[in-house]
């Protein structure tokens, strides 16, 4: 591999982990919001969110940086992915106004009235964000069309019963890892509560994952050669086992003391899903068209804004484990001035 | 006005639009970062409570306006893509590390540290908080930094060659980020984020004096915020002046299309007002002074510029908009320093918290400061067109390839997400500036509670620290 290649190589793996980033931190925020549909009392929903009020932001921020890393490093990905997957890039962006200004608002507003529709909002802006990031998932992995260096796919290309399929399995394993974090973080009878419903819930993420994990295979001959060529089956083999080992040790500690071990389990399967997805997708940015050095950017852009990331990286992520632990332990209600 | 292709209208519309109500916010974030850095400052130096008061009062302000900064500038991070798949497409190799910088030297700072200051000055202590607050200020100001450099380069392009398939590719990192009218553009809109909060601070400030002359809140906002416009409001015009020189240089077609100068003239007249008309190429009903343009852009008796009727009309920029957007902000910049003046002759008499004419007044410049901003930027942003990289990429060949009912329907589900979601937040912050300062301000609602059962016992940490704020209980 040329310099150059090596860098976008790097490259990939950083937006690939950015965006793992962003979806095992804002996942359980978004699941916080999605769990409104069944925590109807207030109280409950003010411990819920006050959980996550103060660090949601640098959560979603990792979005940004996937979506302004892409348009630096990989500026064709960019200006073809968000063409193709418009309607679901603009659902997602509204949705997270709401759900983002639900933290300040539903507490801002004065009558009961204005806090129901707050609430809506903020239960409305997850469920609708967290299904726009499926959608967005499984048009990416059933492919785009792209010519030359334009999108020239229809509008509707999205949506196919697959990017739906892929929709709801988001929206079922944000909504455990959710309610897993508030195992950790409540105690009582929410967390009772809470438990329940993430017993539920991992049934409903391990049919999603292995619905889709079915379903992935046909879309396109690569990822089937990809997955069950040999050697490629024996050396890919051990990530489904491990599902499956992981969920075990999941449902053992949501019955178990340790309450802050569900959480790391759920992030595990969402670790092992995304590396599943990599394997399928590697070494396409758009699939099936383009690859990751398809749509690189001159390597003097590249290495300029590496260099500013192998130093800045370690740094965010200690200064985001300080905030993390600023604010660790239960979260009690009643504990908070409005 | 030229509409051309509407997909591509209705798209630039949709970024005036998002970047409109969202430049107001990240403006108002960083003049208040500033200020509450300050304030806390002076109240770990000082002990006065009252600075602690008006930190407080401040902060829950702060709370939703950076919130809604953030969602909103989610919005525009992608838009550039969405929208305008052939500029990210072309330009990102250059314009793309740059906010890539902003991303990991500004948005993770602010939005990591914003927590500690918002919800934690009773966990960690006055000394870390009052770093948290710092980092956060700082933060806003690196994002500015950023953005602006990336805003310039599209104004004044340098340091980049141009690829076969029209890629635009980084020469120098230090011409592209430093690129000619960047320190001038940098430096004129942190003077007028500043200069905004300020007005909204000496509004609030005015207007609780007006009910109440003694609340000692009220007076220290006041007093703060006229000593900005004293100081700041004249500095902004020397800056203004300056951008506007840098821009003669460099974007002359923009001078020519604010001014309504149509014509090279010896001694160039100073238009005050007018109607430019595109048609005929000329400014009906100009009212103007003799060689003031020319002593105001080229500080000479006899100078000239080069008329907007000497670019080819396809260089165009649409004339009528920035001409009066321009007049719109050069006159509150003015007005603005004329009251800070005012206020200096007040405070000197000491009358400043007695004068009630200058408070009325005040309370109604409390938007001022961001209706100028707001002119300024379409100034500079239709006075590029018809350019997204001035000289070297168009507007027209620069938008995603989307058609025009994508366009018209998210155009469409912005605006009224925007007016709900902007409407109800300017509403909140209104019901929290009507609300006198009081003695013992609480906080913004507490995220998360003080006493917590956490795997480190947290009392023994909370016992080293005095709750400062005592904090009222509900409201």
């Amino acid at each position: 591999m040329e310099v150059s290649d090596t860098i976008a190589f790097i490259w990939a793996v950083l937006i690939a982990v950015a965006v793992l980033a962003y979806v095992l931190l804002d996942g359980f925020d978004l699941g916080i919001g999605i769990l409104f549909a069944v925590e109807t009392e207030a109280e409950d929903r003010d411990v819920m969110v006050n959980s996550i009020a103060p660090v949601w932001d640098g959560n979603e921020t990792w979005l940004v940086l996937g979506g302004g890393g892409l348009f630096a490093v990989f500026p064709l990905a960019y200006a073809t992915i968000m063409p193709a997957m418009y309607p679901t890039i603009i659902g997602m962006l509204l949705a997270l106004v709401f759900r983002g200004v639900g933290f300040e608002f539903r507490f801002r507003a004065r009558s009961r009235r204005g806090r129901y529709w707050w609430d809506m909002a903020f239960f409305g802006g997850s469920l609708v964000a967290a299904l726009c990031q499926g959608l967005t998932l499984g048009g990416l992995l059933q492919g785009i069309k792209v010519y030359g260096r334009h999108y020239t796919g229809g509008w509707w290309d999205w949506l196919t019963p697959f990017s739906v399929l892929c929709a709801v399995a988001v929206v079922c394993a944000y909504a455990l890892q959710g309610a897993a974090w508030l195992v950790w973080r409540t105690e009582g009878v929410l967390q009772a509560r809470v438990r329940r419903h993430a017993r539920v819930l991992l049934f409903a993420m391990l049919a999603g994952i292995v619905a889709v994990s079915a379903w992935t295979p046909f879309l396109n001959e690569g990822f089937m050669i990809r997955w069950f060529s040999f050697p490629n089956i024996v050396l890919v083999s051990p990530v489904p086992a491990l599902v499956l080992i992981i969920a075990l040790m999941f449902w053992r500690d949501l019955h178990g003391s340790r309450d802050y071990a569900p959480f790391l389990w759920v992030q595990a399967l969402f670790v092992l899903c995304y590396a599943g997805l990599g394997i399928s997708i590697y070494p396409y940015m758009v699939p099936p068209s383009l690859t990751i050095w398809d749509v690189a950017s001159p390597r003097d852009s590249q290495l300029f804004l590496l260099v500013g990331a192998a130093v800045l990286i370690p740094m965010i992520l200690c200064y985001t484990a300080f905030a993390y632990w600023t604010f660790r332990g239960k979260v009690r209600a009643g504990d908070h001035y409005h | 006005m030229q509409i051309g292709d509407p997909a591509v209208f209705l798209a630039r519309l949709q970024f005036a639009f998002t970047v409109g109500f969202h430049i107001v916010l990240p403006a108002f974030s960083i003049g208040l970062a500033s200020y509450l850095m300050v304030l806390e400052a002076l109240w770990l130096r000082t002990k006065r409570q009252v600075y602690l008061d008006v930190f407080q009062y401040w902060l829950k302000v702060f709370a939703i306006s950076f919130a809604m900064g953030v969602v909103s500038g989610l919005v525009m991070s992608y838009e550039f893509g969405t929208n305008w798949g052939q500029f990210a497409d072309k330009a990102g190799p250059v314009v793309g590390p740059l906010m890539g910088y902003e991303v990991l030297t500004a948005f993770f700072l602010e939005a990591g540290f914003l927590g500690v200051m918002l919800f934690g000055l009773n966990r960690v202590g006055p000394r870390l908080h009052f770093l948290a607050t710092c980092l956060v200020a700082v933060g806003t100001l690196i994002s500015a930094f950023w953005i602006l450099s990336v805003n310039s380069w599209m104004q004044t392009p340098s340091g980049y060659t141009v690829a076969p398939n029209g890629e635009f590719l980084p020469d120098s990192w230090f011409h592209v980020i430093f690129n000619p009218s960047f320190p001038y553009r940098f430096a004129h809109m942190v003077l007028a984020s500043y200069l905004s909060v300020a007005f909204v601070v000496g509004a609030v400030g005015a207007w609780h004096l007006l009910q109440d002359r003694q609340n000692q809140a009220a007076r220290l906002m006041f007093s703060m915020a006229m000593w900005m416009a004293t100081i700041v409001a004249p500095v902004q015009l020397v800056a203004g002046d300056q951008h506007g020189l840098n821009t003669l240089e460099h974007q002359p077609a923009k001078i020519a299309a604010l001014e309504g100068d149509w014509h090279s003239e010896p001694g160039q007249p100073l238009i005050l007002f007018g109607w430019p008309n595109m048609q005929q190429e000329r400014t009906d009903y100009e009212i103007s002074i003799p060689h003031l343009g020319a002593l105001i852009l080229t500080h000479t008796w006899n100078g000239s510029i080069k008329g907007l009727a000497e670019f080819p009309p396809e260089e165009r920029p649409y004339s009528p908009l920035v001409f009066f957007a321009f007049r719109i902000m050069v006159g509150i910049g003015f007005l603005m320093a004329a009251l800070g003046l005012t206020s200096l002759y007040y405070r000197v008499r000491g009358r400043l918290y007695d004068t009630r004419w200058l408070q009325r007044v005040m309370t109604f410049m409390l938007p001022a400061g961001f209706i100028a901003l707001l002119c300024g930027w379409v100034v500079t942003e239709v006075g590029r067109q018809p350019y997204t990289v001035y000289g070297l990429l168009r507007t027209d060949d620069s938008h995603s390839p989307i058609g025009l009912p994508g366009i018209a329907t998210s155009l469409a589900a912005f605006a009224i997400v925007y007016l709900i979601v902007f409407g109800s937040g300017f509403t909140f912050m209104a019901r929290l500036i009507m609300r006198p300062p009081s003695v013992g301000e609480s906080g913004p609602p507490k995220g998360v509670p003080v006493r917590t059962a956490g795997i480190t016992p947290l009392p023994s940490l909370d016992d080293g620290v005095a709750d400062p704020t005592h904090p009222q209980p509900a409201e």
